[in-house]
């Protein structure tokens, strides 16, 4: 395993919501995810931070078991994620859907309970209810029954919110909440996530905008395809760390990677 | 039109079997279809339905020609290969989802086709079996074959009713589905083996190249005239109910030129059925009150005159505004570009022209004016404090947005300007315009 540096951790935090051990994600030959270790504390809010195609997004679904690990596994809570699942509530990014679907907003935060209700159950009142709160936690409830292609970008981002909240979890993973929001929209998330903070929830988000990072995050986890640092922002979002991060010219690992996938060396 | 009223009210019993088989397929699979084409696997149906062909002649050549039973197993079987083989195409290589339906279109069909000819030279070979696996053969169908079909469709119904959330969710949001613990790709297979069995009984009645149509039609008609889901899957079974049953009764017992009468020789139900399909669905893209093109051709010519007749009584204000006097007459080539609008202002009781032949705003008019512009600088001091635009871009910006704001909106606007001591004037007087205006000539 080839390491740049070895990756900086401050002193590990009481409680660990997401332990990664040495996780590799590859798309055919080339690594997107190279050997990853890290814990994301409990009770927390951490940010995900990393130029385009560092596997920000990568680590999440390889966390969530949407892609497949090479090698490596997650913890979540001391728990592999399949007895973890009705801890988690997830944000994806707005272009995986498509928003022409025939749904009401409510209709989509609703889906948010579909992992409570098991096989074949309808949602009940309850659930209903639970759904039309979370849209007033993201002030979305005027809006609970218009269609979601009549919503702008911040409203569907807003919903899409609300539907994690309905979930009622422990971990919200976000991918990108932030990306292409309204003003008005970035401070309902943030008054959520520090709500969420509040009740001792963990999030971890992918988020793109370094000048925010330090204004709404407690933690960072800083990634080029190999963990460059993780800790407190005070300890961890330093410029040392960031040039890291961003450098402009090839690291010895993104060469080695070029190298693997023109089948120049043998693995 | 005798035999055709007798065979819609179900009198005759011959044609009752008939019918009552094609309804029940046309409603199940409108019913399946509508999450095909939600999860974008309308395609792969119509290479399941291709894929029929040598699996109906594999199960001739296994059971021979007597089982009706038979016949849909081996369609099955063959169908459901096809899709596993567009998926695994799709999976292991870099080919795209349409090529590999395309390959297994041509594959598994020219496959079909050289089985069918051996079994066209087989002394108990069926001769007309091609030509009614092509375009159908409803006619020919018989209360047991209609049996089998209406509990296939039963149960292809049921499923989708029990799964109902699990496959809304998966259409919608496959890797949020996966993130609560849903078993995605299984969800997958159980819809995909409902589209290949709707695909399979709709064989005898309307053959392999237009059952994908009764998959797709229904749906993509009920589409435009509602925004939820359980709407849409119910008017899409009322669409396929609907071209089933016209469509069966038209092929029946519409005139064929030299041949009268419902017998083996009418029209072939396919092409029938799939014509009213297609009706119902051209009927639904023009007339649909929301969706639907005609009305939404309607909206945007009302609200381009609209702008017309707002940007006509704006500009008359900015040009009467350095006088001071609403009510005086002018000249309309000094007004403005928009004297396109000035005939329908008169109409609407905003403009007169007095004994010199010249143009002037009555009260009616003053106030709209005045109004209008009220609200159109609003926006654009809320655009320049707030959006950092450049004092000369505004006006085009302004222009758009103002006329598609509602009125809350516009409240919420004045509320802030107040606030932070922008608004210049009262809620009855213009605030001036940041940018110069055309003066007087």
């Amino acid at each position: 395993m080839i390491h740049a540096s070895p990756p900086a951790q401050s002193a590990p935090a009481t409680t660990v919501a997401v332990e990664v051990h040495d996780v590799t994600v590859a798309y055919q030959r080339k690594p997107v995810l190279w050997d990853v270790d890290v814990n994301i504390p409990a009770a927390k809010l951490t940010a995900i931070v990393g130029p385009n195609g560092a596997g920000k997004s990568t680590l999440l679904k390889a966390i969530l078991g949407l892609v497949p690990l090479a090698s490596g596994r997650v913890e979540i809570f001391g728990k592999p994620l399949r007895r973890a699942r009705s801890l988690i509530g997830y944000v994806p990014q707005r272009e995986t859907v498509d928003w022409d679907f025939p749904v009401s907003a409510l209709d989509v935060v609703l889906m948010g309970r579909y992992g409570h209700l098991g096989w074949f159950a309808r949602p009940k009142t309850s659930d209903r209810d639970l759904a039309m709160e979370s849209l007033r936690k993201v002030a979305m409830v005027e809006f609970a029954s218009r269609q979601i292609s009549e919503l702008s970008g911040g409203q569907q981002q807003r919903v899409f919110l609300a539907r994690a909240l309905a979930q009622q979890a422990e971990l919200y993973f976000m991918d990108e909440p932030f990306a292409g929001v309204d003003a008005a929209t970035e401070k309902a998330i943030v008054d959520v996530l520090r709500d969420l903070r509040a009740q001792g929830k963990t999030v971890v988000a992918v988020h793109h905008d370094l000048q925010t990072v330090p204004e709404y995050f407690d933690h960072v986890l800083l990634l080029n395809m190999r963990l460059v640092a993780s800790g407190s922002i005070d300890e961890c979002f330093t410029q040392a760390n960031l040039q890291r991060t961003y450098g402009g010219r090839l690291t010895l690992l993104d060469e080695a990677a070029e190298a693997v996938r023109l089948g120049r060396v043998r693995r | 039109m005798d035999g055709f009223l007798r065979l819609i009210t179900l009198q005759d019993s011959s044609t009752r079997t008939v019918l009552v088989g094609t309804v029940i397929l046309g409603i199940a699979a409108a019913i399946v279809g509508t999450f095909a084409v939600l999860r974008r696997r309308a395609l792969v149906g119509d290479a399941a339905a291709h894929a029929a062909l040598p699996g109906t002649c594999v199960a001739f050549f296994v059971v021979g020609d007597r089982s009706f039973a038979g016949f849909m197993l081996g369609a099955l079987l063959f169908a459901l290969l096809a899709a596993a083989f567009v998926a695994f195409v799709k999976s292991a290589t870099r080919v795209k989802e349409d090529a590999a339906i395309g390959l297994a279109i041509g594959g598994f069909f020219g496959f079909g086709i050289v089985l069918s000819r051996i079994i066209q030279r087989h002394p108990t070979g069926n001769k007309a079996g091609l030509d009614s696996f092509i375009f159908g053969k409803a006619a020919s169908m018989i209360e047991s074959d209609v049996r089998l079909i209406a509990i296939v469709a039963a149960i292809v119904v049921a499923v989708v009713l029990l799964l109902y959330k699990e496959f809304t969710l998966l259409c919608f949001d496959r890797d949020f589905a996966q993130s609560q613990g849903w078993p995605a790709t299984a969800l997958d297979l159980i819809l995909m083996t409902l589209i290949c069995g709707c695909t399979v009984i709709g064989l005898p009645a309307v053959g392999v190249v237009l059952v994908v149509s009764m998959l797709v039609l229904p749906p993509v008609a009920a589409r435009f005239w509602s925004d939820r889901l359980s709407t849409v899957v119910i008017l899409s079974a009322i669409f396929g109910a609907l071209a089933a049953f016209l469509g069966t009764a038209i092929s029946a017992t519409a005139p064929v030129p030299g041949i009268a009468g419902f017998s083996n020789s009418g029209w072939p139900t396919g092409p029938i059925i799939t014509i009213v399909s297609a009706s119902i669905f051209i009927l639904s893209m023009l007339i649909a009150p929301r969706r639907g093109v005609l009305a939404a051709g309607l909206r945007a010519f009302l609200l381009r005159r609209r702008i017309g007749l707002q940007n006509l009584l704006r500009s008359v204000y900015e040009h009467l505004e350095p006088g001071g006097d609403l009510g005086r007459p002018w000249a309309i080539g000094a007004a403005g570009e928009h004297s396109a609008a000035a005939p329908r202002a008169h109409r609407a009781g905003l403009i007169t022209t007095n004994q010199d032949g010249r143009f002037q705003l009555t009260h009616a008019g003053q106030q709209a004016a005045s109004e209008l512009v009220r609200v159109h600088r609003l926006w654009e001091l809320f655009l320049i404090e707030q959006a950092a635009i450049a004092p000369d871009h505004v006006d085009r910006d302004a222009d758009q947005i103002e006329h598609l704001l509602p009125a809350a909106v516009l409240a919420e606007l004045e509320e802030r300007l107040q606030q932070t001591g922008r608004m210049p004037i009262g809620p009855s007087v213009v605030p001036t315009s940041p940018h110069p205006t055309m003066g007087p000539p």
